[in-house]
């Protein structure tokens, strides 16, 4: 399966994300932030890949601080 | 037992408070932002969330420039220390707490430059005042949404102007208002609100917070305290995102659960409905110590001018008798003395004994008023 996380810098931005990502009824998961990406906060959005630009929009409409989105393979 | 000590901290408080702060050790217990674990994101859920609540509650657009601190008193410092520098020149009011004094004469010493405005005997501002005050390397005006002494309710819309006009910011320590009356910091035209969660908002002590505003370029600010945020672990400096670059150290999980759940009761219940109630009461307050001879009443004498504080003197006895008079005899609880205000205290006229402060909250009846009314009469007398 191809997913997609998205990295914040800070657990709030990931949390403000979840709930916004939720309210839109994206299927997401909140994950501890995979240690070959990213140190910087400690949660990532996780998602099906096929979903990223849904995702995105949505982040970038409200405005949510992203650090960056990335592909992942599990 | 008549609890009139409100203005020092709020109680009791709404079930739902009581509540909160026991389901988060129950089903919340991790460390919010340092683990993924689910009882780590809970804990952060229940953070974010009293966030949105205070950001909504305040008119405050992006709740990461809501700053979770331990009290007002905190959140003070860390607008103080993170924005002025050796040089800069801060206007503030005689009438405010040392919250706010002692870190402005502690940076004075350094070489800030301080304008104290001298207000009115019952507390009130005159805003020509400030704007006479305000200089071009005016960096900072600070002030109280309402006195801790008296109750006065400063003109912070209109001194926002003026430190604007000036090309300065505007810091409001709202201790004594957030909860009781509406704060709206964007219609206020405040730049930094600093408030505590004990009192009005009706939370738990040792919750509280900064409101950041837009216009303050939080990247200039230096942070008071440096350490662990959970974010960005691999560097050895402090981030510079909001809010975390202010939040170092495990927060107050349990208190900011219980803050949550008192603005929630608030917003049930409606702010301006919980300020006719406490206003309607501090107007029969005001009356009925008025007509006992041998007392005086401090301030502005109308409620609509003031917070739920009345404060008061009496000829032939002192505040501390009285204090334990209403305690020991009627099981009234109030505060006498400074409040930690000298400045306001000389300015009203009550330095150095102080006053009787009786502080109505949204948990007072009208039979608790006219109780202590007559307790006071038989103290008095």
């Amino acid at each position: 399966m191809t997913y997609g996380v998205v990295l914040f810098h800070t657990t709030s931005s990931a949390m403000r994300a979840e709930k916004l990502l939720i309210k839109e009824g994206c299927a997401i998961k909140l994950i501890p932030t995979p240690r070959e990406l990213s140190s910087d906060c400690g949660i990532a959005v996780r998602f099906c890949w096929s979903e990223c630009q849904r995702i995105k929009s949505v982040l970038e409409a409200a405005g949510v601080e992203v650090d960056t989105v990335r592909q992942i393979q599990s | 037992m008549i609890y009139l000590d409100n203005a020092a901290t709020s109680w009791p408080k709404p079930p739902g408070v009581l509540k909160a702060m026991a389901d988060v050790l129950e089903r919340a217990g991790g460390n919010p932002g340092r683990s993924g674990h689910r009882l780590s994101i809970a804990a952060a859920q229940v953070m974010y969330e009293t966030r949105e609540k205070l950001a909504s509650f305040f008119h405050v657009r992006d709740p990461l420039r809501v700053i979770f601190t331990s009290n007002a008193t905190h959140a003070i410092n860390i607008a103080l220390a993170g924005l002025l520098k050796p040089g800069d020149h801060v206007v503030t009011s005689s009438m405010e707490h040392n919250a706010v004094m002692r870190p402005l004469r502690s940076l004075e010493k350094r070489g800030l430059k301080l304008s104290v405005v001298p207000c009115a005997s019952d507390g009130s501002l005159d805003v020509s005042d400030v704007a006479r005050a305000v200089k071009n390397n005016t960096r900072l005006v600070v002030v109280n949404h309402a006195s801790n002494v008296v109750g006065t309710i400063l003109p912070v819309a209109q001194v926002a102007s003026i430190a604007h006009r000036a090309g300065a910011l505007l810091l409001v320590d709202a201790a004594q208002t957030a909860g009781s009356i509406p704060v709206d910091v964007q219609a206020m035209g405040v730049d930094l609100l600093a408030f505590t969660g004990h009192k009005g908002l009706l939370g738990p002590t040792g919750s509280g917070g900064l409101i950041i505003g837009d216009k303050v370029d939080a990247s200039l600010m230096e942070p008071l305290m440096r350490g662990g945020t959970g974010s960005q672990s691999a560097l050895e400096e402090q981030p510079n995102e909001l809010p975390d670059k202010f939040e170092s150290g495990t927060p107050n999980v349990i208190g900011i659960a219980g803050l949550g759940a008192g603005i929630d009761w608030i917003m049930e219940r409606g702010i301006e409905a919980i300020r006719a109630q406490e206003e309607e009461l501090t107007r029969v307050l005001i009356t009925g110590l008025c007509n006992i001879p041998g007392i005086k009443v401090h301030g502005t004498l109308d409620a609509s001018r003031s917070t739920a504080i009345v404060s008061i003197t009496a000829a032939h006895k002192t505040v501390s008798d009285i204090g334990l008079s209403l305690d020991e005899e009627f099981g009234i609880m109030c505060r006498v003395g400074l409040h930690c205000a000298p400045a306001a205290h000389k300015t009203v006229g009550t330095f150095p004994q102080g006053t009787v402060r009786l502080a109505t909250g949204a948990f007072t009846s009208k039979d608790d008023i006219s109780t202590a009314v007559a307790a006071l009469q038989k103290v008095i007398s």
